[in-house]
């Protein structure tokens, strides 16, 4: 049992990294807490899969180091650390029985024979493999081969994390569900740290306590799904995470007023000015705008009206730029020029993609 | 079950049987209708019925006697080549580097006594072997071994023995270096993280990844060399005395040495037989133990 500490961590895959551009993970400071469930998401080549493989111990980083409570693991072979995998595509020794596949980490760590098969046991009871324990690994789905690699992790008593790589690729959606939900389960019954590497929002937000997103070698926001959905800290998790994703409008703020084009939008927090030359852009989320009759708060443009069952998504324009919203049930339109609503609390304003803090309401009254 | 039945279709099916009928069908009948019959030359034929195979098969005939000793070379040439080579390629191939330059290179090298035509091989050894003007044979005098294959039977096995694995071990890696970087990265992480050691990854991971292409090369190693003629044909010429006739180069003497075209004809299609009787005896075997333990899994 261990906190994982990545203390300055990077990595280049060049031998001889020059400038940021070469790093495939960038600098990271980051405390995977003990019995925490992390999610680690992020478009392919984003750098999560590198940061996975060198807590794993598969790759050596450039600089900095891992730290498994207070010891320094950052050199040590993957098999001295307390460390399980599950790949993305299911490894399971195909020549083996189940039970053989699930006691061969122990065999190879010298486990007493009786130890191994009554751990052998209880584990596949808990993963629901205890039927199929003396049949050969190859011939199971892929979700059963998932849930052996998966035992084979949680038969070693010694694990204090678990790192999945897109343990759910292979798998048919209507079992996704029924593996994750496990998952889960697993994670409250037994005080593991879960580390679960995935580029689907959805799996990452309902497995994880803890979202970290990263984007092009960096780490943009750590936080729980609730502050990634209202307060994305980069204007990559507003797109990121969200279906429709943030809209993100270039606009021109001073003090407590925004605006995108010629249109005007109050914002609840007032904003120092900032340097020449940054790029300053406004971003709502689409469930935080409601389409409106005309004449209603902001006059936008709507180009589209989607249904996507449990919602009307708009897809409109704010002065030649396009935006999402949602449409009321009561809304009927004529024509496709409509009103706006913004909730101003949700509405937060990006330099260069990084989100500016608001002054407190407080002061602005002052000034 | 209703079938569209087209006979317009058999018109399509013609070309193909009509290239069999003469590169397959028609030789061996031909072959078929001599090991019926005697011939003294002259285009003069006379029946001869089952005599020929009779006597084939009746190890006390002169015939029966040949044909049983070359037989017996030819099992334990086999033998000894697929003992040596299916092992020595799997450890080549695991030798092999797996990225770089060095991939390249060495395909190159190990392809090369693939691409020799087969009696270059011969001659190549033929030489090198030599006594007196070889390198090989004159080093291994040299060192105080009396070695000379022309005259001492063990030699000339030894000989061929170290020519096919010369020629042919490179065939084994290659197919076997194939299954390997079919293997993916997980596999040998994942026994990383497992624990496994170098002995426990290839025995659990890398060996049953390589069934499938260890299995096509023994097949075709087996086949090849049951059915050797060249190389020891050039070599040693069969010699010395019959150490190193097989069966083919046996045939060819009895056929063309002694135009005997009818015991020659009996010979093939038993030796035709032998061949396809034994791979599938080893195809068999060795797809069997996959195939039962899923019958044993799925009963329905």
């Amino acid at each position: 049992m261990a906190s994982i500490t990545l203390d300055g961590l990077a990595h280049a895959y060049r031998p001889d990294p020059r400038g940021p551009q070469d790093y495939a993970l960038k600098e990271i400071n980051h405390v995977w807490r003990q019995g925490g469930a992390y999610a680690l998401l992020g478009p392919s080549g984003c750098g999560k899969t590198t940061l996975l493989n060198i807590i794993s111990g598969l790759v050596i980083p450039t600089r900095g180091r891992i730290l498994f409570d207070d010891r320094d693991v950052t050199r040590l072979p993957t098999e001295a650390r307390n460390i399980a995998q599950v790949f993305q595509f299911p490894v399971v020794y195909d020549t083996m029985t189940v039970r053989e596949n699930l006691a061969f980490p122990l065999k190879n760590r010298k486990m007493p024979r009786e130890a191994i098969a009554r751990r052998v046991e209880e584990i596949a009871s808990r993963l629901d493999l205890s039927s199929v324990l003396d049949r050969k690994a190859s011939n199971l789905t892929a979700d059963a081969k998932q849930k052996i690699s998966l035992g084979r992790g949680l038969v070693r008593e010694d694990v204090a994390a678990i790192l999945f790589d897109e343990p759910l690729t292979v798998i048919d959606p209507h079992l996704k569900w029924q593996l994750r939900s496990s998952l889960k389960e697993l994670h409250r019954a037994l005080d593991l740290t879960m580390i679960y590497v995935t580029h689907d929002q959805t799996e990452a937000l309902t497995f994880a306590d803890t979202v970290v997103v990263m984007h092009d070698g960096a780490v943009v926001q750590t936080g729980t799904p609730e502050e990634l959905f209202e307060r994305p800290a980069h204007t990559f998790v507003g797109h990121f995470i969200g279906s429709p994703g943030m809209n993100v409008l270039p606009a021109r703020v001073a003090g407590r007023t925004a605006h995108v084009g010629d249109v005007a939008i109050a914002l609840d927090h007032g904003y120092a000015a900032r340097p020449t030359g940054e790029r300053i852009e406004l971003g709502v989320r689409p469930e935080f705008a409601t389409l409106a009759a005309p004449g209603t708060g902001l006059p936008v443009k709507v180009t589209r009206i989607e249904d996507i069952g449990r919602a009307r998504i708009a897809r409109i324009e704010i002065s030649g730029n396009p935006a999402a919203a949602m449409v009321p049930e009561d809304l009927s339109l004529d024509g496709d020029s409509a009103g706006l609503t913004l909730d101003p609390r949700q509405i937060h304003i990006y330099a260069d993609g990084v989100l500016v803090p608001g002054e407190a309401a407080g002061r602005e009254g002052v000034a | 079950m209703d079938k569209p039945v087209n006979n317009a279709a058999w018109l399509l099916v013609a070309p193909v049987f009509l290239i069999v009928a003469f590169s397959a069908i028609l030789p061996i009948m031909t072959v078929v209708n001599y090991s019926v019959q005697d011939t003294f030359g002259n285009n003069q034929f006379f029946w001869n019925g089952l005599g020929w195979f009779q006597e084939l098969l009746d190890p006390s005939t002169e015939l029966g006697g040949r044909f049983l000793d070359a037989l017996w070379r030819n099992l334990l040439f086999s033998a000894i080549i697929l003992a040596i080579e299916v092992p020595l390629g799997i450890l080549v191939a695991l030798s092999m580097p797996r990225e770089g330059w060095k991939v390249a290179a060495t395909l190159v090298i190990m392809a090369l006594p693939l691409l020799i035509p087969w009696n270059v091989v011969g001659t190549i050894w033929q030489v090198f072997a030599r006594a007196d003007i070889g390198l090989g044979g004159w080093a291994i005098n040299a060192l105080g071994i009396d070695y000379n294959y022309t005259g001492d039977p063990l030699a000339a096995w030894i000989t061929i023995v170290v020519m096919d694995v010369w020629h042919w071990t490179s065939l084994v890696a290659l197919l076997c270096y194939a299954g390997l970087k079919s293997i993916p990265d997980a596999y040998y992480q994942a026994a990383r993280i497992d624990g496994a050691s170098r002995w426990a990854i290839f025995t659990t991971i890398q060996l049953p990844k390589m069934k499938r292409v260890l299995l096509i090369a023994v097949l075709l190693r087996f086949m090849d060399s049951f059915m050797i003629y060249t190389e020891p044909f050039v070599l040693t010429g069969g010699g010395p005395g019959n150490a190193t006739t097989f069966l083919s180069i046996d045939l060819v003497k009895i056929a063309l040495g002694q135009f005997d075209l009818g015991k020659a004809a009996a010979m093939s299609l038993v030796y035709n037989l032998i061949v396809l009787a034994l791979c599938w005896v080893f195809y068999t075997v060795m797809t069997h133990a996959g195939t039962e333990r899923r019958q044993e899994e799925n009963p329905a």
